[in-house]
């Protein structure tokens, strides 16, 4: 059976940037096989929003101990790093 | 779908002399709300969500860029604004703050329902990701030559 991620992705207000990135995440995983679905929020509510959650990416800083994996980039807005942050994320995803 | 679907022309600002990153969202809303775009309460949301959270994105050539926008409420019908700085003013970095980021580029966005207008930063990322586009965005002196950067090497 394959396994079924899911990604909590974070912005400030939730209206555009963080659609952008979740679309994005799920585009390049599941080019490469990778059953992942995503869910958004602002940054304010992530930590009412992480039940069932196997990651967390966010653009915007977030509060410490969420008790779930957190990745902080800008990597798919700017580009800038963007095959490192993808191998981080299917790592932190343990596909 | 093309950044030039959304961008208005009359909300162009090309080598604006802003004295700080408040001044280059003031002169960018103000033009959206002349334009009949947003409320006249978006230019003090887009300022305080700013202040609090933050849009420069540093990149990989000389210019940043930063994207400010705000909460739908005080939009009336999407839209872009952009500005190119004739000299960089500093934005704060989104995923970290405390960092200072000199930004020449602006692109105010005018977003009336969440998840809604996601081409539109689909589009400025794109645009963001190509040094090609944004020198001739910096060097551009009218909006034809502006068309013509997002014009070109764009579906």
């Amino acid at each position: 059976m394959p396994m079924r991620k899911t990604i909590l992705v974070a912005c400030g207000t939730a209206v555009a940037t963080s659609t952008v990135v979740a679309k994005s995440i799920e585009e390049i995983l599941r080019d490469r096989g990778l059953d992942v679905i995503t869910r958004q929020c602002k940054a304010s509510e992530v930590a009412s929003m992480t039940s069932g959650v196997d990651l967390v990416v966010t653009t915007t800083p977030l509060p410490g101990n969420l008790g779930v994996p957190v990745i902080q980039t800008l990597a798919f807005l700017t580009g800038i790093g963007k095959e490192a942050v993808i191998e981080q994320i299917i790592q932190a995803l343990k596909f | 779908m093309n950044i030039l679907d959304f961008l208005i022309p009359d909300s162009v600002a090309l080598h604006y002399a802003a004295a700080d990153s408040k001044d280059v969202i003031a002169h960018l809303g103000k033009l959206l709300f002349e334009a009949g775009y947003v409320r006249e309460t978006f230019v003090e949301a887009a300022l305080d969500r700013e202040s609090r959270l933050p849009t420069g994105l540093p990149l990989s050539g000389d210019v940043n860029a930063a994207i400010p926008h705000t909460e739908v409420e005080h939009v009336l019908k999407p839209g872009l604004a952009m500005a190119t700085l004739s000299a960089p003013v500093t934005f704060q970095n989104m995923v970290s703050p405390e960092e200072a980021v000199p930004c020449q580029l602006v692109f105010v966005m005018a977003l009336d329902q969440p998840k809604a207008q996601i081409e539109m930063l689909q589009e400025i990322a794109m645009v963001l990701q190509n040094p090609a586009i944004i020198q001739r965005l910096m060097s551009a002196g009218d909006f034809e030559e502006i068309r013509a950067a997002f014009s070109n090497g764009h579906s």
